[in-house]
């Protein structure tokens, strides 16, 4: 594996902005859900809310974003991409949240051709014109100069719980000090999710960690069906 | 995409080896709602954006181009409600245009960003449309009712609108913003109503025009006239205009 650089590339940094326009700003990762039933209304329930998305969705999502980040890095032959996809897909068992990953995953390829473009994107792209989010952060910094599964991951799951997070914002009026203080009381539990994350990226996609988080899944299918009665305003 | 996908090396099991298909869950694109690749971009319908505070008539302009155009061109709508569904419900209710021809778009609470910030959902929607339907002329964006300050990106639209209301004050052309400064054509609606709020038309053309500089202006009453006969002229231009650029789209 190549060693971690001591520094962030801002391939990185601009991938985990949430300014990147790859469509995340409208996915709340189960929070417009939880916040319907009631279970988050307040910035303490949001802290408990991002834990487990960190280490649910957040560190099933890490493992594979450093797995194709690792992958992209060593130069795999094209048909890895659609092992890896297939992969994420047996791990992740609500059609909503595969849906909602490929969403953004299609909307994070578009922005990254014109931003970081490489033959790696090139091949994932001609795999599907929709493949699932990690797969293609990990290809996005992976080919890239700075290589670094460690880094990848940690940016994969400071997405899975900075979106969340600015949702709570727009839905419940929450103090942003407050919400932005319980993504970053999260910083030593991403890092050590993304380390692990990290020392799993070479292995191959069959044998990559699984991990469920039952409860997000449901909450992804009721806003689905929620969205279809009586309309929701973000996209997961 | 096909529904059978032949792999290999799937987890423990081999199948490449032995060359035969079964029908698998896992195919990476059997659960994503698109796999459409962008069609070529010389062939694309031309995209106008309409734009404007909440209220000032943008779904009844959408419907009354719909009602207006829909047998000379081939057309579609997406639409960015606040509340999703509101918007294309109403056109697809109107019976303007059919059902598959309208998709709605969750902007999660920021209708802004989904038109100018991060239009990846915006595109999605119209990449779906030019997938359903392989000859449209044109793609009508509405926009989620927003600020003075909301304009389209001119990575979504080639070309937009922005539809302001009599009622909402004859101010509101020289307040500004880029909405008004900027937008192709600005549609003045509503101005039936000017008497009823104390409107000066005057005042608020001329605010306009001054505001302006040359880009169109239009004034007009949907009520009066549902046929939205002027902007629907402005709308045959830019279908034209932008045909003669790029080529006929692909029949
Ligand atoms: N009197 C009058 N009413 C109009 C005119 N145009 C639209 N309306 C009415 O204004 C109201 C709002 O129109 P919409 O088309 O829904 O406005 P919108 O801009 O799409 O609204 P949002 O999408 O909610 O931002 C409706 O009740 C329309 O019937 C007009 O020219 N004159
Ligand atoms: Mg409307």
């Amino acid at each position: 594996m190549t060693p971690a650089m001591s520094t962030v590339s801002l391939a990185t940094l601009a991938l985990a902005d949430s300014r990147f326009p790859g469509g995340g700003h409208a996915h709340s990762g189960g929070l417009e859900e939880a916040v319907h039933r009631g279970t988050v209304s307040g910035s303490e329930q949001l802290a408990e809310f991002l834990h487990g998305r960190l280490h649910g969705a957040g560190a099933q999502a890490a493992v594979f974003a450093a797995a194709a980040a690792h992958a992209a890095a060593r130069g795999v032959p094209p048909d890895h991409w659609s092992l890896l996809d297939a992969e994420l897909d047996a791990r992740t068992p609500a059609p909503a949240q595969r849906a909602a990953s490929r969403a953004q995953g299609r909307g994070t390829l578009r922005a990254g051709r014109s931003a970081l473009p490489s033959r790696a994107l090139d091949e994932l792209h001609a795999t599907t014109g929709s493949p699932h989010h990690p797969v293609v952060v990990g290809v996005l910094l992976g080919a890239g100069a700075d290589r670094s599964p460690a880094d990848t991951a940690a940016a994969m799951a400071y997405l899975s719980i900075s979106g969340p997070a600015s949702a709570a914002v727009r839905l419940l009026g929450l103090d942003p000090f407050e919400a932005n203080a319980a993504v970053t009381a999260l910083r030593a539990e991403t890092e050590r999710i993304a380390a692990e994350a990290a020392r799993t990226a070479g292995h191959r996609p069959g044998s990559l960690p699984a991990t469920s988080s039952p409860a997000l899944d449901l909450l992804a299918e009721q806003h689905q069906r929620h969205h279809r009665e009586e309309g929701r305003l973000f996209a997961s | 995409m096909q529904a059978e996908h032949q792999h290999q090396g799937h987890g423990q099991h081999v199948h490449g080896q032995y060359g035969h298909r079964h029908p698998v869950d896992f195919d990476p694109t059997s659960a994503g709602p698109d796999p459409f690749a962008p069609a070529a971009s010389g062939s694309r319908p031309v995209r106008i954006g309409i734009g404007g505070p909440v209220g000032s008539g943008k779904t009844a302009l959408t419907a009354a181009l719909c009602r207006t155009l829909g047998a000379e061109l081939e057309l579609a709508v997406v639409t960015n409600d606040i509340y999703t569904t509101e918007d294309a419900d109403f056109l697809r209710q109107a019976g303007v245009l059919d059902p598959g021809r309208v998709e709605a778009v969750q902007t999660g609470a920021c209708p802004h960003t989904a038109i100018r910030d991060d239009i990846t959902a915006n595109l999605d929607a119209v990449e779906r449309l030019q997938q359903r339907y392989a000859s449209l002329d044109l793609v009508l964006v509405e926009s989620g009712g927003d600020n003075l300050t909301a304009v389209f990106s001119r990575g979504l639209a080639d070309v937009q609108v922005f539809v302001v209301d009599v009622a909402g004050g004859d101010k509101v052309p020289r307040k500004g913003g880029p909405g008004v400064t900027t937008a192709d054509l600005l549609v003045v609606n509503k101005v039936d109503l000017a008497e009823r709020v104390g409107a000066d038309m005057a005042v608020m053309l001329a605010d306009a025009h001054r505001m302006r500089g040359e880009l169109a202006v239009l004034a007009q009453s949907l009520t009066d006239d549902p046929a939205a006969s002027a902007a629907a002229d402005w709308v045959r231009r830019q279908v034209a205009e932008h045909r003669a650029a790029v080529g006929p789209s692909a029949e």
